[in-house]
């Protein structure tokens, strides 16, 4: 009675960061930008969130990028083309807010600047002026430029050792544009936690209104755990149910990295004690594992 | 047969010492001695009150006659007819309150120990492989959607499937059984039994689709107008859990009892790391509520390793709401009660976790809307109970992801569903609803019950529709 979803296509995009294309019609013809879904690679595995990316109503598939961090997203990453995941629930979380609000500002780093794309086509559609910038730590991990570009009316990378594009960060670029006169109406960040506080930082004294993507440990992605829950405003909020767009402004991004570290030892314990790692290749060969 | 006046049977266990550290099920069950004894004691009234105390009905004097005849398997069908999960009711109603609070024999002595002799036949059928998969009738050509495969959905299921109607079951998580999964811990309810019920509906005929969030990948409206159901049941349950809103709460190590309980059971982070997802494993462990998922909680704990593990609860001890049985296992397990107690804010660390809870005593006052003494706080009482781990199980909301797209169906002003307590219609057509997405916050039993109506009535309306073609 398991549903199958298989994965289509699968390759690394640029060091660590993973392409998928997984079939899924039901989930391909109800995304809207800004939604996630929830993946298991294995039924011993975690409900992983990821963004919805990319996705094509016709042939029923959906494109989502994976970092690999620790042993869940390993395992994610260790399955090939032809695989089935074990269970991916979707679409989940709010759309973004897409309308037209004039020249908007897109940022995206690492998964975001894969999952950034749906945002930059929306907004787009909605009649928006649409700057997109990318950041990366060097220019060998930009990846998307192509669809970014094609979408985007104006296209901007950055790196931190200056390899392509500004040396520095999205904020970085989006404070020289806002000295050079640019103003922007509308502004949505997708990346890690540390850049979306410092580019909902940098927009702030602009009073740009900005939505950033949270990424916070999710369960059930559908409002019955709480495990999400994040200050907004002096407010809990439930990512899962209540985001995963929240006013940047309002993020206690204080309370959100400590909470995004609880499972720290847990995760260096997992990581360790993992098979692919802990055994030896004799004990794996007792164990009636394959090749060492 | 003479009736057996002796006492009523004990229920071997595990010893606390040992069970408090392992997570196999706390009851073994009676033996076919035990149950055999048990039964006799039944005076199989003319006039058995002890049906009236059953939500669902069970024919209690009628199955436990056929214990007596040592014909197990065929009680098991005979409390079948009317409750579709025999052998999950018999581990988790709350019996003495229910038909076991109506026995005659309660009034002189203690009654007949319905819940033991219902988990033994069950527990009989299915061990020893006696299930029988009732001849499906003949297809009615009606289609019903049925949303959360709880313990209402699986009776709705199981109740309309038997009459012949093509039932789907959409299910949010990636394995079915709703609370009796990601709630009710291993110990308590075996795995293996909610397993073996969902498959016995799937050898019937239901289809059970995972993953399905119903709100998200289809609304309601989808299913009734594209997919052609005829009838919605919605059994969505719990929702947001409810926070005390108190200085703190997002320390980490502060869980919510619906997080908590959903990485030990549904993600099984017992087994951490063989299973990836992780679950803090606090020392000095506290469960703030009086509930049976309070209860469950603070067992929970122990079994992880904690050296200490208490509930805090706002009222007096014969006000909390579990179950006896769940208090007195806890009792005997060695979780500690701190009673009339309320928390103030939590004090945390320079990590950002819990070390502290600050609270006050509370003393019972006047008798409240609920007729019980409410608890009012005695200034200048404050203490502070030192943890490093906090779980708070005051209750839930109603789920929010279903009414994201969800015209129609009116709510009352806790946000739960509104239905009509004759056929658990909700003020859209055709749509039904039950369980905690309706009351709030209530047991098992309760939620069959309300599966059982919508049944009925669902059966009787696909009939209808039938009829004026």
């Amino acid at each position: 009675m398991r549903r199958e979803y298989k994965i289509i296509e699968k390759y690394e995009v640029v060091p660590n960061v993973h392409k998928f294309v997984i079939r899924d019609p039901r989930i391909a013809k109800k995304v809207k930008a800004g939604q996630f879904v929830l993946v298991m690679a294995n039924e011993k595995g975690e409900r992983i969130p990821l963004t919805l990316s990319d996705w094509d109503p016709k042939e029923g598939t959906i494109t989502l990028y994976v970092l690999e961090l620790g042993v869940s997203t390993m395992e994610l990453v260790s399955l090939s083309k032809g695989d089935s995941l074990y269970s991916l629930a979707g679409p989940l979380g709010h759309p973004a807010k897409v309308e037209k609000f004039g020249n908007v500002l897109l940022g995206g780093g690492c998964f975001g600047i894969g999952g950034i794309y749906p945002l930059a086509k929306a907004m787009k559609e909605a009649g928006n002026s649409v700057t997109v910038i990318i950041e990366a730590r060097s220019n060998y991990l930009l990846y998307n430029r192509e669809k970014l570009e094609g979408v985007a009316n104006e296209f901007f990378t950055t790196t931190s050792d200056g390899s392509e594009g500004m040396r520095g960060h999205v904020q970085d670029k989006l404070q020289e544009l806002v000295k050079d006169g640019r103003k922007f109406d509308h502004a949505y960040f997708m990346g890690c936690t540390f850049m979306l506080m410092q580019c909902a930082r940098a927009t702030m004294p602009h009073k740009i209104p900005t939505g950033v993507a949270l990424n916070a440990i999710m369960l059930d992605g559908t409002g019955m755990c709480g495990c999400c829950r994040v200050t907004v405003g002096g407010h809990t909020k439930f990512v899962c149910v209540d985001g995963p767009e929240i006013d940047g402004h309002l993020v206690d991004w204080d309370e959100l990295f400590i909470r995004k570290h609880i499972y720290r030892e847990e995760e260096a314990v997992s990581y360790q004690s993992h098979a692919c790692r802990s055994l030896t290749g004799y004990e794996r060969e007792a164990k009636g594992g394959g090749e060492a | 047969m003479m009736p057996n006046l002796s006492g009523r049977v004990k229920m071997p266990e595990q010893p606390p010492e040992i069970r408090a550290r392992n997570f196999q099920e706390v009851p073994f069950g009676l033996t076919e001695e035990l149950a055999l004894r048990e039964a006799s004691r039944c005076l199989n009234c003319k006039n058995p009150l002890c049906r009236t105390g059953c939500p669902v009905a069970v024919k209690i004097p009628e199955f436990i006659q056929l214990i007596k005849q040592e014909r197990y398997a065929a009680a098991a069908r005979k409390i079948k007819e009317t409750n579709a999960l025999p052998a999950v009711c018999g581990r988790v109603c709350p019996q003495e309150v229910q038909c076991e609070s109506k026995c005659v024999l309660g009034i002189k002595g203690e009654p007949v120990a319905i819940g033991y002799l219902e988990r033994f036949c069950a527990d009989y059928e299915r061990e020893m492989g006696l299930t029988e998969i009732p001849e499906p009738a003949p297809p009615t050509g009606k289609k019903v959607a049925v949303i959360g495969s709880g313990p209402s959905g699986l009776t709705v299921a199981g109740d309309l499937i038997k009459l012949g109607h093509e039932v789907h079951i959409f299910e949010a998580l990636h394995k079915p059984g709703g609370v009796l999964t990601y709630g009710i811990p291993e110990f308590r309810l075996p795995k293996k039994i909610v397993q073996a019920e969902v498959d016995n509906l799937i050898k019937q005929g239901v289809r059970l689709e995972l993953d399905s969030v119903i709100g998200m990948v289809r609304t309601v409206d989808e299913l009734i107008e594209e997919d052609g159901f005829d009838a919605v049941y919605i059994g969505v349950g719990a929702g947001l859990p409810t926070f005390m809103n108190i200085p703190g709460e997002n320390l980490n190590n502060i869980y919510s009892a619906n997080e908590y309980l959903t990485r030990a059971n549904l993600m099984k982070a017992y087994m951490f790391p063989e299973y990836a997802t992780p679950v803090e494993r606090g020392k000095h462990v506290v469960v703030i509520g009086g509930g049976n998922v309070a209860m469950d909680s603070v067992r929970t704990a122990l079994r992880l390793g904690a050296e200490t593990s208490t509930i805090v609860y706002r009222r007096a001890r014969e006000q909390l709401p579990a179950r006896a049985e769940e208090v007195h296992h806890a009792e005997q397990e060695g979780v500690l009660f701190n009673l009339l107690t309320n928390p103030v804010r939590f004090i945390g660390d320079e990590n950002g976790c819990v070390k502290g809870m600050e609270c006050i005593k509370m003393e019972l006052g006047e008798p409240d809307s609920s007729g019980r003494r409410k608890p009012v706080p005695i200034s200048g009482s404050e203490f502070i109970i030192e943890c490093d781990m906090v779980i708070v199980s005051i209750g839930t909301g109603a789920n929010p992801v279903i009414f994201s797209s969800l015209e129609g169906v009116e709510r009352n002003r806790w946000g739960y569903i509104i239905v009509n307590e004759e056929t658990n219609e909700t003020t859209k057509r055709n749509v039904y609803a039950g369980g905690d997405i309706v009351t709030g916050s209530a047991t098992v039993i309760q939620a069959m019950g309300a599966g059982r109506i919508a049944a009925k009535a669902i059966h009787e309306k696909l009939q209808a529709m039938d009829r004026k073609k």
